[in-house]
């Protein structure tokens, strides 16, 4: 079997997955609490021209909704048909997220989904708006506990090693729910969900007032959602930075790569916007840009809130920094091999019932078990996730994050001094940011996982540990079954939404 | 509470849980079972949407059912989770790409410009509705049956054969309890048919429809249950493994509960029938589905009890399951176990919104009037 082919394909099909899922979910997130709130001024109101405005939205949100769905349910036994080893390696923890999120949020979307579709005129106004709201709330849950598993992949805590079963096993639920990372990349993940939301209201609303059609509904959406999302952008802002300053304490070489970071240095600065270098090769010495704006002390104060901090680069991070007392990752290879022998030689003498042998295997397990991971590499090298891609998906994303939260500001202040109509190129450009919030959920998605590369486990479980042992082939059949049903499920998804906003809140279709 | 008990006892509890959504996941599959009957009893493009509309509004809940009972597996019993959906690889995944289409084909189905057309999205949910489910009952059965996998010292298993679990098709339990589970769902779906829809003639066809196939149904139920009390299973001690003869007749006969567990429910499913064809009652939907809950669970607990491997190994006997060797830790079954708590309560609300939802029967004219049909 090609080992390394099957990692790759493995990964290729889990990406493919997770991208697609990524493309859904966002709106979901954002979306449901958008129409929980128009439909909260209908109730509020009594006005039918919010009842309207509320089963427009929440018929584009079903479209959408579905198909999340489904590229949902692919992820979960994907952990189980493409990460076997990963399922049973860290499945003691890992799996209990996935099934609290079934009985907690799964059932609550799924059951007052239908209500707030349905029943309109089954249940009262307010049972149904409470319906609404719990769609809403049990699709961030949902988000909660799918994020505090990725938290725990980021940085694993609340768990010990046993040598009996040779696994990972949950020792503190409570360190796993509140583990800083899971809680920080939580929150900033559903608040870029409320930018999309919010990004797909405003811009088919401006769509419609450029069109000069619906326009109280565009403009009423409008308020709505640039209120939302000018706040979801703050907390955006805000929950990105503390995202970044846990990378720095528990991810360093995420971190450096995410900036091309590869001298490592005090004061350090972050680069605003810069183009890397690509011939640059570790301890070569050589420039790591070819061009870059950066904004001095930046990088020391946001990753340790301290403009004095030491950031460490990729070169201190590979080879070591004996006067920062930084460990050379070869080092920490050696001590890993040590870690899985001493596994092996305590599995041995459990089988020879030799309690001596089993006891000098176990204290050398503990002693290098930090290391684990890292045992299963081989060249200190493979530490570093791929620097091109992380360093331009996550500036990407920065970028993008920070034009969002300028338009909403505008589009907001405009819409409220009532001559959001006048200005039409705010209104394109409002527009044309529909396909940039996707860009840059995605990209932030890019960041969280190629970033994390090589482990599946933050230092504990590389991924060419971590999948099934099966035929390369295999994988390539439905990788190609699943790239060709995503792509024409997002055509037909496509294509249903925009014949649905051409057809209007009034319900005819317009040319 | 639950980590002061054992943690056998733990396991068992969370066989149990696993079990339930297992049956409950089989009873709800009625809406697959009515997807492979829009054309049987739908006899025009109005009574196929109602048809569409009375489904769409549990579809979700068969989704979700199923994602619960695979992440119920995943946390509780990691093991088995890893060997078989690492090792069955073709027979999940075909699975799962028949829910796939499930999803999408509801909401897509009627839109305009939908790029695929109506017949593609109704031909996915048959599809869905009979490959999906027949896959299912195929791959259940492999837990009786067993399938071709080794696991090393570590707990690391690898498939030895390279059709990846598609070889469970040719053993003739599992295809039966496969169609089985077909028939079974298309009996409740036309069940519930009468039940939620208020249309003389799709009742009448659907009772029509239900005939044909509570026959097949009863055939495939009989050849399975018969197949089962004769075959050998698995049994164990520590971790010895012996193939015991008439391993299923014996735990039936081992656990008196089971064995009223599945009378009842057998029964159940039987009086649903009678009161349906001579008592012209529509309510029949319940009793079979209380039914069906009770067969499956007792089928699913005949594996976790009474020391019988839950998934034995065709390729080496010492590397077969139990829900002793293939759980996840004390720790984190007790802390499941609270979260368990949770579930009457989602059972609760699922039936509370469901009995206000279908209050009032489904007509055409509601559907033709709603903007938002199906």
């Amino acid at each position: 079997m090609d080992s390394t082919l099957l990692v790759e394909l493995s990964r290729a099909q889990f990406a493919l997955t997770a991208l697609y899922h990524w493309l859904f979910v966002p709106l979901t997130l954002g979306l449901s609490f958008i129409i929980a709130i128009m439909e909260s001024l209908y109730v509020k109101t009594g006005d039918e021209t919010w009842k309207k405005i509320t089963k427009f939205w929440m018929g584009l949100f079903a479209i959408n909704f579905a198909i999340g769905l489904a590229t949902g349910i692919i992820l979960e036994f994907e952990f189980g048909t493409n990460w076997s080893n990963y399922s049973w390696i860290v499945g003691d923890i890992f799996g209990a997220p996935l099934a609290i999120e079934g009985i907690m949020a799964f059932f609550m979307e799924s059951t007052f989904f239908a209500v707030m579709f349905f029943g309109w005129d089954k249940v009262s106004k307010k049972v149904h708006l409470l319906s609404t709201w719990l769609v809403a709330i049990g699709s961030n849950l949902s988000a909660l506990w799918i994020l505090v598993a990725n938290g725990w992949m980021q940085h694993p805590v609340g768990m010990e090693f046993n040598l009996n079963t040779a696994r990972f096993e949950m020792k503190n639920f409570f360190d796993v729910l509140f583990n800083p990372n899971a809680i920080s990349k939580f929150l900033h993940t559903v608040s870029s969900g409320y930018v999309m939301g919010a990004l797909f209201v405003v811009g088919i609303s401006a769509w419609y007032l450029l069109k000069k059609r619906d326009i109280l509904f565009a403009k009423r959406s409008i308020i709505v959602a640039a209120s939302f999302g000018l706040l979801a952008s703050v907390f955006l802002t805000l929950t990105g930075d503390e995202s970044a300053h846990q990378v720095a304490l528990t991810q360093p070489t995420k971190l450096a790569a995410m900036e091309g970071l590869y001298d490592g240095k005090s004061r350090a600065g972050i680069v605003a916007i810069g183009q890397l270098n690509t011939d640059k090769k570790i301890g070569d010495g050589q420039k790591e840009f070819i061009w870059s704006i950066e904004i001095p002390y930046a990088l020391s104060f946001l990753g340790f809130r301290n403009i004095n901090a030491f950031v460490p680069g990729i070169d201190d991070l590979v080879l070591g920094n004996p006067t920062l007392s930084i460990e050379p990752a070869q080092s920490k290879i050696d001590k890993g091999k040590v870690a899985i022998a001493s596994l092996k030689t305590y599995k041995e003498a459990m089988r020879e019932n030799d309690n001596t042998k089993a006891t000098i295997a176990f204290q050398s397990f503990r002693e290098n078990q930090s290391f684990l991971g890292y045992g299963y590499l081989n060249d200190p090298a493979k530490i570093i996730p791929p620097v091109g891609i992380t360093f331009y998906s996550f500036h990407i994303m920065v970028g993008l994050g920070s034009w969002f939260l300028a338009l909403f500001f505008f589009v907001l202040y405009f819409s409220m001094v009532g001559k959001i109509e006048t200005k039409p190129l705010l209104l394109k450009l409002a527009f044309l940011s529909i396909p940039l919030g996707y860009v840059a959920g995605e990209a932030g998605w890019i960041v969280a996982e190629v970033g994390r590369q090589p482990w599946a486990i933050q230092s504990m479980l590389p991924v060419g540990i971590a999948t099934s042992s099966i035929d390369p082939i295999s994988i390539m059949i439905t990788l190609g079954l699943f790239a060709t049903i995503f792509t024409g499920l997002l055509i037909a998804e496509i294509k249903i939404m925009l014949k649905q906003v051409s057809i209007g809140p009034e319900g005819e279709a317009h040319v | 509470m639950f980590e002061n008990m054992s943690l056998l006892s733990l396991q068992q509890y969370w066989w149990f849980i696993v079990s339930l959504l297992g049956a409950l996941f089989i009873f709800i599959t009625f809406v697959q079972g009515g997807q492979t009957l829009l054309y049987n009893i739908g006899k025009d493009e109005a009574q196929r949407n109602v048809l569409v509309a009375s489904l769409g509004r549990k579809w979700e809940l068969s989704f979700t059912s199923l994602v619960m009972f695979g992440g119920a597996l995943f946390a509780a019993f990691p093991l088995f989770y890893s060997v078989s959906f690492g090792g069955a690889y073709y027979v999940w995944m075909a699975i799962l790409f028949c829910f796939i289409i499930q999803a999408v084909s509801y909401e897509y189905r009627k839109k305009p410009n939908n790029f695929l057309g109506s017949r593609v999205y109704e031909s996915f949910l048959y599809i869905n509705g009979s490959v999906g489910i027949i896959l299912i009952g195929i791959a259940v059965g492999t837990l009786f049956t067993g399938g071709h996998f080794i696991k090393n010292e570590m707990n690391l298993s690898a498939w030895t054969m390279h059709s990846y679990g598609l070889e469970g098709a040719l053993n003739p339990f599992n295809v039966a309890l496969g169609f089985t589970l077909f028939f079974l769902a298309r009996v409740q779906a036309s069940l519930y048919f009468m039940n939620n829809i208020a249309d003389d003639s799709i009742v009448k066809n659907a009772k029509i429809q239900l005939f044909r196939d509570a026959l097949l149904f009863l055939g495939f139920f009989i050849t399975t249950i018969v197949m089962l009390l004769v075959m050998s299973g698995v049994s164990y001690h520590n971790t010895f493994f012996v193939v015991s003869e008439y391993k299923f007749l014996h735990n039936f006969l081992n656990t008196p509960l089971l064995l009223a567990l599945f009378l009842l429910g057998t029964f159940l499913v039987l009086f649903a029938l009678f009161i349906t064809f001579f008592r012209k009652s529509t309510k029949g939907i319940w009793f079979s589905g209380i039914g069906t809950v009770l067969v499956i669970l007792s089928f699913f607990c005949l594996l976790g009890f009474n020391a019988t491997a839950i998934y034995p190994s065709l390729s080496d006997l010492a590397s077969s399951l139990t829900i002793e060797n293939s759980s996840a830790s004390h720790y984190t079954l007790s802390t499941m176990s609270y979260v368990s708590l949770g579930v009457p309560f989602v059972l609760a609300y699922i039936i509370a919104v469901w009995r206000v939802m279908d209050r009032k029967k489904i007509t055409s004219e509601e559907i033709a009037s709603d903007a938002h049909h199906y």
